[in-house]
């Protein structure tokens, strides 16, 4: 690995579109084209009504599904040469997945809940818990190990969720609807917590959302409306970013230029 | 994943869903208790049999006039007493040969009359035939060759005319001719249905006055040790049809009749068992059919740990151990309660049963590959199940 290739971004899609042949030879478009690239370490909301596709696109980013055309990059891998199988596992080891109704197994522990991935990774039962533990304490319910999802309110079951998520170590956290199924506060605490690991743990978080309070909060906000994106506020700082870097590269060469005639250091 | 944690996965599964996973398995449990109990207890009566012939003595080649065989007619004995005396010179040893001449007659004492299988034989029998004398006895060679009139009784003939009393020394009248008795067997059971207990022995020439018959029913003869007994089977074949070249004999030995009626008792074994796995087979559809339910149900469950990373195959063992640990549990309880219910049966009831392990081990094997079979289809189902569609399902 060479040490100067920045990492990967996280996702890279280049005009991907997603149809479902529907019966009598009829084909929903569900997504049209869509193209974006998240860099490791965003926290990016990706925003629309009902229908807009949202969803769709946040199967494809977490590799639940296939694109009908178009190239989408994961961690800088092509996920259409991947099989099935690969594609599980890198599900399992580079994604997170929080959902708006939790999916938690109902008769089973927080402590195994969390566990869950690893066990698909083949690690072993131990270790297993130990880092599950680890993952509950990161999130607040380090007293919470033994309960059941049916013994704790939406928001620990949220957490628990979220535990799960982290304890695998992923790149990106992959949020549908956090807060969806939560009262404020719980939601707060929720948005809160997803912050502090974006923040404090670098990983990044994709958040599909029609709340526009929760929106607000991420740094970046995708808008997808009727299968394309319609408004993208990384497009606009990428601008005024591109003409910042011309700017700096402008002055650098004149640096360079008026240093190289000083003492002839290239810096 | 691991095979244990599958397991693990798979009993957490059953066991929360007890009530139907009891329902489930019990298909399969009556269906290997079927095969079990079945077996137990053909096997059973094949010891039985076995047990019979041999215990009619060792060695024995039983020679009878005509073909012995399914639908062969039963041919009319031609031969005599001077045959008997032939045989014995062909043999060479005259104790290896007796005599057989059969009668059903009353044989009444006092007021008691019994019926009884009246059977002349001679001095050889006992050294041939087991036959253990109770009191008394056996009929020697003066008794034949004075034809006297004596008999040695049969055990329940002995206690149906004399209850406690000794019977030797006291006097019996068969077909209304009066005889002395010189003995008592031992109680040895039956053969074919042919109740030996019931039989009376007198002298063969005795006999045959008595019955008014010069022929006589059958001989039979010992060879010393199991492998004499082919080549002198043949003998006394060969030597038979040299005396009488238009007649056909037949000699029938033990292990032929061993052979024989092993091979009927097993296959009627096997045709029982045939039928008992047929309720094993309906218990595996019975299988099948609830785990496909199960797949249904967990359908969200199933999306959920595919997104988490569980790939196709981590899917499909987890329903396949399931759908196996269910049958194999089953057929467990159903072994446990096979056996227990066979040996009660061989305890309570007269039907013999007997506990093979190979039954065992087959009915386990069988409740295993059930278990794939049947759990192969729905595994398959949950495996191949799209995330996206799973994770919406409700």
């Amino acid at each position: 690995m060479t040490a100067a290739r920045p990492a990967p971004p996280a996702f890279e899609a280049v005009d991907l579109v997603r149809s479902y042949p529907l019966d009598g030879g009829v084909r929903v478009d569900a997504l049209r084209g869509v193209t974006l690239c998240i860099d490791q370490g965003e926290f990016v909301a990706i925003v629309g009504p009902s229908g807009s596709g949202k969803s769709t696109l946040m199967h494809l980013l977490g590799c639940l599904d296939r694109p009908t055309s178009g190239v989408l990059r994961v961690g800088g891998v092509d996920v259409s040469t991947l099989d099935d199988t690969r594609l599980a596992e890198l599900r399992n080891r580079a994604i997170g997945f929080v959902f708006q109704s939790f999916h938690l197994l109902a008769r089973t522990s927080a402590l195994d809940n969390v566990a869950l991935p690893l066990v698909y990774r083949g690690v072993p039962r131990p270790e297993r818990r130990a880092r599950a533990r680890a993952a509950l304490e990161a999130v607040g319910l380090g007293h919470r190990l033994g309960h059941r999802p049916s013994q704790m309110s939406g928001g620990e079951q949220q957490r628990v969720a979220i535990a799960r998520a982290l304890v695998g170590d992923p790149e990106v956290l992959l949020a549908d609807e956090p807060t969806g199924n939560l009262d404020s506060r719980n939601g707060e605490e929720v948005m809160g917590l997803l912050e502090r690991l974006n923040v404090d743990g670098g990983v990044a978080v994709v958040l599909v959302t029609h709340d526009q309070g929760v929106a607000a909060r991420a740094r970046r906000q995708i808008h997808v409306r009727d299968g394309l994106v319609e408004f993208d506020t990384a497009a606009a700082r990428t601008a005024r970013r591109n003409m910042r870097s011309e700017w700096n590269e402008r002055n650098e060469q004149n640096e360079r230029h008026r240093g190289n005639q000083r003492d002839g250091d290239p810096r | 994943m691991r095979t244990a944690e599958a397991l693990r996965m798979a009993l957490e599964a059953l066991r929360v869903n007890r009530l139907r996973t009891m329902l489930t398995m019990l298909g399969v449990i009556i269906g290997v208790l079927a095969v079990v109990i079945l077996v137990a207890i053909g096997t059973g009566a094949k010891n039985a049999v076995e047990k019979e012939i041999a215990g009619l003595g060792s060695n024995i080649i039983l020679v009878v006039p005509g073909q012995v065989g399914l639908g062969a007619v039963p041919t009319q004995s031609r031969l005599d007493l001077a045959d008997v005396a032939y045989l014995r010179r062909v043999v060479g040893d005259p104790s290896k040969v007796t005599v057989a001449v059969n009668s059903g007659e009353p044989v009444r004492m006092g007021r008691i009359e019994v019926f009884a299988t009246i059977t002349g034989t001679d001095e050889y029998m006992p050294g041939i035939f087991e036959r253990p004398l109770h009191r008394g006895r056996y009929l020697s060679g003066t008794d034949v060759d004075t034809r006297r009139r004596v008999a040695v009784l049969g055990a329940e003939v002995a206690r149906k005319l004399f209850g406690d009393v000794d019977p030797v020394g006291r006097q019996v009248a068969i077909a209304g001719v009066r005889f002395r008795v010189v003995g008592v067997y031992e109680t040895v059971g039956s053969t074919f249905g042919v109740a030996r207990d019931q039989e009376v022995h007198v002298p063969v020439t005795t006999a045959q006055r008595l019955i008014g018959l010069d022929r006589i029913n059958g001989v039979a003869v010992g060879a010393s040790g199991p492998d004499e007994i082919e080549p002198l089977r043949g003998r006394v074949v060969a030597a038979l049809e040299a005396r009488y070249p238009d007649e056909k004999f037949s000699a029938v030995t033990q292990t032929q009749l061993l052979g024989t009626i092993g091979t009927v008792l097993g296959m009627l074994t096997g045709v029982l068992a045939a039928i008992a796995g047929i309720s094993l087979l309906v218990g595996g559809v019975g299988v099948s059919n609830i785990m496909l339910v199960g797949v249904r149900e967990r359908t969200k469950e199933i999306g959920l740990r595919k997104a988490l990373g569980a790939r196709q195959r981590d899917i499909l063992g987890q329903f396949l151990i399931e759908a196996v640990l269910l049958t194999t549990i089953g057929g467990t309880i159903g072994i446990v309660l096979g056996v227990g219910g066979a040996l009660l049966i061989g305890a309570v009831t007269p039907v013999p049963a007997a506990i093979t392990w190979w039954s065992i081990v087959l009915a386990f094997g069988v409740s295993a590959v059930v278990g794939v079979f049947f759990g192969v289809a729905p595994a398959r189902r949950a495996g191949r199940l799209d995330p996206v569609v799973a994770l919406r399902s409700e």
